[in-house]
Formats: C-alpha cells, sequence, structure tokens
C-alpha cells in the first residue's frame, strides 16, 4: 500500500483532517497529517478494516530548529494483518506545542508521549500521567532541543537533609500514630 | 482480644535489588503478598545517548548505540547501519550481509544465554547461570576474535563490516555450534521438566496477544501469545527470506510459554547460524567499494598517495548522508529494533532515536505483576528480560 492510498482511504475515514503524502526512501509510506486530527486519524488507523495498524512501532519526534514549525512527531506504525507499514507525522510549531495524545487507541504510546513531553517538551492533551519519563523531575529544560547547550556544567543541585529538633520528631511520631488510628 | 487491624504496605524494590537486572526502582503495594498496584521508576542510567549522538559523525555513532543495549550490541549497530545505509542509498555485498546474519544470530544466542541463567538464578536455579555463561564465554570469545572486544566489538560499519574475518573464525563458530545443541539439551534438563520451576513460572504474568500487541511487546513476549509476527519472515532484511527457519510460538503467554519460545528460538537460531557460515568464504569483500564511505585497506594507504588523502578525509571529515530519514526494523533478541535516523545533509547525525523493546517491557511490568504475588515480580521480570540500558539510553 503506497502512501496516496492509505491517504485516499483515510481522508475517506476522516473528511476533515488535511493530508499531504511525502518521499521515503525505506518501506514506510509516509504522510504528513494536520495536528487537530490526529486521535481521529489514529483511530481509523487501527479500526479500518484495510489498515488495521494494530502495532505502534514507535512514536518519536524531530526538532527542525530554527525550522519553523520545528517539531515534527513521528508515528511508526505496522499491521500485522495486512503485513504492510507506514509512517504518520504531524508538524507542531514551537509556540504551541501540543498535540492529542494516541495512548488512548495504542496504550503503548504512554511512556513513548511521556518521553517526548520530557525530552522536547511537547504536550500531549489527555495524557493520563503527563510526568517526566528520563529525566529528574526537577529538571529544568527540554535536553533534546536543539536549542538546549550541550556540555556545559551547571552547579549541582543539593538538597539539604531535613532538620528536626528532638521536641519535633516526637510530636511526628506521635501524629503519625493518631492519625493511623 | 482487640479487633484486628490489617493495612496495606508500601514495599520499595530497587534501584539497588540484584534481581531486577540494572537500576529498575519498583514501588509495590502489598496486601500480605498480594501485589495491589505498582509503579515502576526508570531513568536512572539515562545518558542522553541520543543527544550524543547528535555531536558524532555518522561512523562514529555505532559505539555509541552498542552501548544502550548492552546485551545486543552486534543487533543494535546492525540495525543503525542499516538505517543509514537506506539513506545513503547503497547496498552491501551478499557476503557482508551473511556475515551479519551470522553475527546477529550469534548475538541472540548470547543475549538469551544470559537472560536464561540469570531468570534461572532468580527463581532458584542457580546453577543454570553457571552453565549459561560457560557457553556465553565461547561467544565472547568469538567476538575478541573478530574485533578484540568482547562485549561491544563495533565490528558493523556503514558500508560493510571493519575489516575481514580473522583467521580460524569459522573454526571457532563451527566449534560453537557443535558443542552448543548438547549444552541446550543440558539446560532443559535443568528447567523444562523441573518441578519447582514449572510452580514457578506456569500462569504467572500472563499477558493476552492482543494486549501485548496493544503494549507493542512483539518479540518472544508476543510470540509467547500467540501472536506470530517476527520481523525476518514478515518484512525480510538481508535475504533472510533464502534461510529455513521456523519462527516458534507458543499460546500461554506466561513465564513459561516465554522460556520455552526463547529457547526454542535459540536452537532457530543455530540452523541460521549453520546456513550463513556455510555461505560465507574465508576470505572476500568485506565492505562496499565507495571509497567515499569506507576507508581504504591499509597496505593501500601506505603505498599509495590517493588512499592516504582517502583516509585522511573519512577519518576527519567522516562522509555525509543525504538528507532524509529512515527506520529499518530488525528482530533484535528482544524483539522488534531499530534506528529513527534522521539526516540534515551533513557528516552528523541530525537526530538518531532507538526503537527501545525494553522500554515497552517495562511499561507493561505493571500490567503484568498486579494481581500476582511479590515472590512472582521477580520471576516476571526476569521473564520480559529487560536490559535497563536500552530502556534509559
Amino acid at each position: 500500500m503506497d502512501a496516496a492510498a492509505l491517504v485516499a482511504s483515510l481522508q475517506q475515514a476522516v473528511p476533515d483532517a488535511t493530508f499531504e503524502s511525502a518521499v521515503t526512501v525505506d518501506l514506510h509510506p509516509t504522510f504528513y497529517v494536520s495536528r487537530d486530527h490526529v486521535a481521529a486519524v489514529a483511530r481509523a488507523l487501527r479500526d479500518s478494516s484495510s489498515l488495521k495498524f494494530s502495532f505502534l512501532a514507535e512514536v518519536t519526534a524531530v526538532d527542525y530548529w530554527p525550522r519553523d514549525p520545528r517539531f515534527e512527531v513521528v508515528y511508526v506504525l505496522v499491521s500485522l494483518e495486512h503485513k504492510h507499514r507506514a509512517r504518520m507525522k504531524v508538524r507542531v510549531s514551537g509556540g504551541d506545542a501540543h498535540l492529542a495524545t494516541v495512548s488512548t487507541i495504542w496504550p503503548a504510546a504512554n511512556w513513548l508521549e511521556r518521553e517526548i513531553w520530557d525530552l522536547f517538551g511537547i504536550a500531549f492533551d489527555g495524557h493520563p500521567d503527563p510526568r517526566r519519563l528520563l529525566m529528574p523531575e526537577d529538571w529544568e529544560g527540554f535536553p533534546l532541543r536543539k536549542d538546549s547547550p550541550v556540555q556545559i556544567r551547571r552547579p549541582p543541585h543539593v538538597a539539604e537533609p531535613l532538620q528536626v529538633t528532638p521536641e519535633e520528631f516526637r510530636h511526628n511520631v506521635e501524629r503519625d500514630r493518631l492519625a493511623r488510628e | 482480644m482487640p479487633e484486628l487491624r490489617t493495612e496495606t504496605m508500601t514495599v520499595n524494590m530497587g534501584p539497588q535489588h540484584p534481581s531486577t537486572h540494572g537500576v529498575l526502582r519498583l514501588v509495590l503495594e502489598l496486601d500480605g503478598e498480594q501485589v495491589l498496584s505498582a509503579s515502576p521508576t526508570i531513568g536512572y542510567l539515562h545518558t542522553g545517548i541520543e543527544k550524543t549522538a547528535e555531536q558524532k559523525k555518522w561512523q562514529q555513532v555505532i559505539p555509541l548505540v552498542e552501548r544502550m543495549d548492552y546485551l545486543s550490541a552486534q543487533s543494535n549497530s546492525m540495525a543503525f547501519c542499516m538505517s543509514v545505509e537506506r539513506l545513503l542509498g547503497v547496498d552491501v555485498p551478499g557476503r557482508v550481509k551473511n556475515i551479519r546474519i551470522l553475527l546477529a544470530e550469534l548475538q541472540r544466542i548470547n543475549s538469551h544465554l544470559v537472560w536464561l541463567g540469570t531468570h534461572g538464578m532468580e527463581v532458584g536455579a542457580v546453577s543454570v547461570m553457571l552453565y549459561c555463561f560457560r557457553e556465553r564465554e565461547l561467544l565472547l570469545n568469538i567476538n575478541e576474535m573478530i574485533a578484540g572486544f568482547r562485549l561491544f566489538p563495533s565490528y558493523m560499519r556503514v558500508g560493510g563490516l571493519r575489516e575481514d574475518l580473522p583467521r580460524g573464525f569459522h573454526e571457532a563458530v563451527n566449534a560453537f555450534l557443535q558443542r552448543m545443541p548438547a549444552k541446550l539439551d543440558e539446560y532443559e534438563d535443568l528447567l523444562t521438566k523441573n518441578e519447582i520451576y514449572l510452580k514457578r513460572t506456569q500462569g504467572v504474568g500472563v499477558i493476552s496477544g492482543d494486549d501485548a500487541v496493544a503494549l507493542s511487546l512483539v518479540g518472544p513476549i508476543a510470540r509467547a501469545a500467540g501472536v506470530d509476527y517476527d520481523v525476518r519472515k514478515v518484512f525480510p532484511y538481508l535475504g533472510y527470506e533464502t534461510y529455513d527457519f521456523n519462527v516458534p510460538t507458543r499460546t500461554a503467554g506466561d513465564v513459561y510459554a516465554r522460556y520455552q519460545v526463547r529457547v526454542a528460538e535459540m536452537r532457530e537460531s543455530m540452523k541460521i547460524c549453520r546456513q550463513a557460515l556455510d555461505r560465507i568464504t574465508p576470505r572476500g569483500e568485506y565492505a562496499i567499494a565507495d571509497t567515499k564511505i569506507t576507508p581504504p585497506p591499509k597496505d593501500r594507504v601506505y603505498t599509495e598517495m590517493e588512499a592516504l588523502i582517502q583516509h585522511f578525509l573519512i577519518y576527519s571529515q567522516g562522509f555525509t548522508v543525504p538528507a532524509g530519514e529512515a527506520y529499518v526494523p530488525v528482530e533484535g533478541p528482544r524483539g522488534e529494533q531499530g534506528f529513527h535516523v534522521v539526516s540534515d545533509g551533513t557528516n552528523r547525525p541530525w537526530r538518531v532515536k532507538s526503537r527501545a523493546p525494553s522500554l515497552l517491557a517495562c511499561q507493561a511490568l505493571e500490567k503484568l505483576i498486579v494481581g500476582g504475588l511479590i515472590a512472582d515480580v521477580i520471576a516476571v521480570i526476569g521473564s520480559i528480560d529487560v536490559v535497563m540500558g536500552d530502556v534509559d539510553r
């Protein structure tokens, strides 16, 4: 199945969305889809009987800074039933970096989208668990963005251990005991 | 008699725990011995390999990607090289393809041996580990022979291999292939009908085929749940379609089925290795002839001016790759694996993204262990075969 046929059958399923097929050098027919229709198109990709992309192999993002729109989110899809593959891409601008989650359609996207939020700062609307995945929770910035610096030394972030007096300690223990009962 | 009070207990398993295969942290909520909830925390090994790769020249990325999934170095570098070769539009010679297949299958056996040894040890069969590591040593010796490095050979290069096969390679692989089937029987003697092992693994960590696909656990885990999908068969690469082998599947979807699938895979891999070894001549082409991509042989560098210039250019500037993107899937030891590689037309990659099967296996961990017993958590973590270097990258 080539990109044109894919786009034609998707256009039928989601008439509002705009599609654009792109050149590809590997075995994935590639197309772009407008950002606002990602969830509907994803559902059509999984459920249409001629497509049946049940296996989401990969979700990732690429930062083309300083081009605008700077991000492209890439979905690599496999149909185990029809034994074909496809690549769906979504352009996301830097100033308004968010799009709909597909983790409700393919549960595997959950952590993959968290990783993209973590490393690129692209938010996924409706994501069930929008936290960082790999970086520390208090990390500032998004390291895989092209304007994120490399090979810098940041002052180490230290947290002082909590200091309590013996009276406070006894009070805390007592409070916890009361709370349990 | 005072009223009995019950409460759940929160147990922090890891990050330093001997049976979490690296630094995986699990926060388990327990009711007695039953697991009520589990939340895996990862990221302790995150070293930013993908960011580092963007600063390196194409050829310099290979040692980096080998260190992601440190039990399947050859598969990683092969997947990366194949993606870059696809962007370059080059096709490697047939002999290189066969050597790559042979090395990838040896790597699969190697990875499965480590998996079997550690998994066996975790469920109480300590001797299995010693047995498995004994045979793995032979595979590491083969790596040492071809590259001088046992764990991360960096032998695959964009455009072929680093150098020709060493003398004695065929004999070493042959010796391994002759020794291995009897040793596999020996492992199976220790586990396959071992009553303790059966009790620890049957009906534990069950996942259905549909759930496995929805969670992208495609690979040995899905094949143990009846999903007959193997990249080598469905989207053949490097000429796998000319090899005679089967894809073992089971339907139970539990820890024991995963064990059966992986052991059967080792036997199939040996079948492929034998066929590949017969096709590989001891001497021959080991890279494409394009002097812009592969460095000229050393004897020519020392004697010819032109070869010296090519050598200098390749090692100082590298080569440029046409702009575009490629993702070539291969069947790694843990399932579909590949590198999404983006080039902007320069001598450094714009983006390198590894499809990490371990990350997705780790994500599914919660589904596999909730509702089970805490003792089974260990068996399940072992059976999904996570490599934390691949999870965190």
